[in-house]
């Protein structure tokens, strides 16, 4: 990774007043073509993935992979040791008692899926990530209070330092700022 | 557009607002991140000391127990089972609330949820973390209790996957993990507040590193939301299955008494039953010396309250049942383990439970009791008493009492069995009081997602709103 020079610009950041004005700013942002930018807020807003232009999260997926690896293995293990490597008999009961076999199996499959739910749920997010240019800004503290913000990244190749702030000025947000070591 | 306030915040025609007051979204950060951040109240040192002191009677029973044996319960022949499995079934039952509140009333969209949530979550932790204590140091050789989990050894054996103590081990033990799993992704962002808010290095990096980099990114919430939907998804199961299991033990087995099919659903209610009466004792407490009364309202505590009426109701039901098909089987052996239970030598203990769980609740029936905060911080630990002695009622009448009458023999615990017990709530309280000092017992970034304002469409429509009024 380059490392960080002073001054290198990572972005630009830009402060809206309530959910609602995020969420316009936010149309217009993905309507002027932009993608690497993101919609910061204290608590998930309703409607914005739509806003954002953002695909349904595959993390249903995952899961359910996970859920059938988590009962199919504890089902495999059950198996295995009861019927093939020390096979007892239980109070006459087959070998392979599937019945019995079930509480474990399901545990198991909650048990795996619980794990990948926030697993993956962070891998997807790039977390942990202790550190991101967004923290550059002082006033981006306020994010988890309530505070409401648009980040550019200056990796979109639309991205023009003083063109992308005049158009966050020009949405309306406000104590727009560059994001750069200082 | 068409729309209400009342459509926008999800709240039915007529309810009451979920908060009381005039909450704004950063007065709900500073109410509830100013519990951890202000100086610790001498009255938490009080309180931390005596659970911690008791938290200790905990670890010199148990080491007493580690050094001489079981022998120094009240057990005996045929009571094999006494107050360490009693505990067990009582400490995962109270756990079942926490869970019920996360994950149930999550997918049935009941929003009032948010400011109890966190708070119900970290009693079912601790819960099961006291109730995980009692089955391992019931096996009496606490050493080698690793045997449960199908790890390969020298005697090359395996568990036995057929046996319900073995289903309860990966029950509780799933149930132990995938809580904690829940509770934590809830904290993630409000563990990035308390970073954010921090004044000290040292505090910044710990809640930092917890917070993993949370940056409240709509792409981030994105998958965060469906995280928490999912894991909501696969704990709803949990609240019916744990208990259920549980009551595997018992009905698995031929003793009269245990070995009947209510018992899944019974185990169930029951365990929701005594959860959301431990809720309301914490609850009132706190909220009154925290005075977040306007996070959680006595709405809040009335919903609650009728909650506790359903389940106990049911409980009450399966009571009468159980009596039903004993008379019902024609099975003389099976009428007389009931008749017993109810005249028998445990008979006091018998109606001890009737009356807290079955008469108690009925309280609630009338608005005024279950809207009063003594009324039901009372009714709340009576239920739990009540619900202890039905743990002690189902494990005790029926062994002590089991085929030969000759076998019979009267069971009653030890100092051992009685402080093993009491320390147990030292461990509890040790780590709630730890949690209410270190982390946001309410989740503020759910609670803000329940003020009008935090819809994104809400200005228009409270003008929309306001038009119609005038027009």
């Amino acid at each position: 990774m380059d490392r960080v020079v002073t001054g290198q610009v990572k972005g630009v950041l830009a402060r809206f007043d309530d959910p609602g004005s995020l969420h316009k700013a936010a149309v217009k942002i993905r309507e002027a073509g932009f993608s690497k930018f993101d919609c910061h807020s204290p608590f998930p807003i309703h409607g914005m993935d739509a806003a954002m232009g953002l695909k349904r999260s595959p993390l249903g997926w995952i899961v359910g992979l996970a859920a059938i690896v988590g009962t199919t293995s504890a089902l495999a293990l059950q198996w295995w040791t009861s019927s093939v490597d020390y096979p007892l008999v239980i109070s006459g009961k087959p070998f392979f008692s599937f019945q019995a076999y079930v509480p474990v199996t399901f545990a198991l499959g909650v048990l795996l899926s619980a794990f990948a739910a926030l697993i993956a749920m962070l891998a997807l997010n790039g977390l942990p990530r202790l550190f991101h240019p967004v923290f550059y800004s002082r006033q981006f503290e306020k994010v988890t209070d309530d505070a409401f913000f648009v980040s550019i990244e200056a990796e979109d190749p639309l991205f023009e330092v003083d063109k992308t702030r005049a158009f966050l000025e020009a949405i309306g947000g406000k104590n727009v700022e560059v994001l750069q070591k200082s | 557009m068409s729309t209400t306030t009342r459509e926008i915040t999800g709240l039915p025609e007529g309810e009451a607002p979920l908060l009381g007051g005039h909450q704004t979204f950063t007065g709900i950060t500073a109410k509830i991140s100013g519990i951890i951040e202000r100086r610790t109240p001498p009255v938490w040192y009080l309180a931390f000391g005596a659970a911690l002191s008791l938290f200790l009677v905990l670890v010199g029973s148990i080491g007493y127990l580690l050094y001489e044996g079981t022998g120094i319960w009240g057990l005996n022949n045929p009571v094999g089972w006494g107050w360490a499995i009693i505990n067990f079934v009582w400490w995962v039952g109270i756990g079942h609330a926490g869970t019920l509140i996360s994950a149930i009333l999550f997918l049935l969209r009941q929003r009032w949820r948010t400011s109890i949530n966190r708070f119900a979550e970290a009693m079912t932790l601790f819960a099961i973390s006291c109730a995980l204590i009692f089955p391992a140091i019931h096996v009496g050789r606490m050493w080698v209790v690793y045997w449960v989990f199908p790890i390969p050894n020298q005697m090359s054996m395996w568990p036995n996957f057929r046996s319900p103590l073995l289903w309860d081990v990966f029950a509780v033990s799933t149930y132990f993990t995938a809580s904690l799993l829940f509770w934590y992704t809830g904290l993630i962002p409000d563990l990035a507040t308390l970073r954010d808010r921090a004044s000290k290095k040292i505090k910044k990096i710990i809640f930092g590193i917890f917070a993993v980099g949370w940056r409240g990114g709509n792409r981030q919430w994105k998958h965060y939301e469906l995280a928490y939907l999912i894991l909501a998804g696969i704990s709803t199961p949990l609240v019916l299955s744990v208990h259920s299991v549980v009551s595997t033990d018992f009905a698995v087995s031929i003793i009269p008494g245990w070995h009947t099919t209510i018992f899944p659903p019974y185990f169930v209610a029951g365990a929701i039953f005594s959860g959301f009466a431990m809720v309301i004792t914490l609850t009132v407490i706190a909220r009154k010396i925290f005075g977040i009364e306007d996070l959680i309202t006595v709405d809040h505590l009335e919903k609650m309250n009728k909650v506790i009426l359903l389940t106990g109701s049911m409980v009450g039901y399966a009571y009468g049942m159980e009596f039903f098909i004993a008379w019902y089987s024609g099975n003389i052996y099976e009428q007389f383990a009931f008749l017993n239970r109810a005249f028998g030598p445990y008979a006091w203990a018998y109606w001890i439970m009737v009356s807290c769980n079955v008469a108690v609740p009925q309280l609630f029936w009338f608005r005024k009791l279950r809207t009063s905060i003594p009324v039901m911080f009372v009714a709340s630990i009576l239920i739990n008493i009540g619900m202890w002695f039905e743990r002690f009622v189902i494990v005790v009448t029926s062994l002590s009492r089991d085929f030969l009458p000759s076998a019979w023999d009267y069971y009653s615990p030890t100092i051992w069995d009685i402080s093993t017990f009491v320390g147990s709530f030292g461990l509890f309280f040790t780590l709630f009081l730890l949690f209410i000092r270190f982390l946001p017992m309410i989740s503020m970034a759910e609670v803000k997602t329940v003020l009008p304002q935090a819809d994104p469409h809400h200005h228009a429509a409270a003008r929309a709103v306001e038009g119609n009024r005038h027009g």
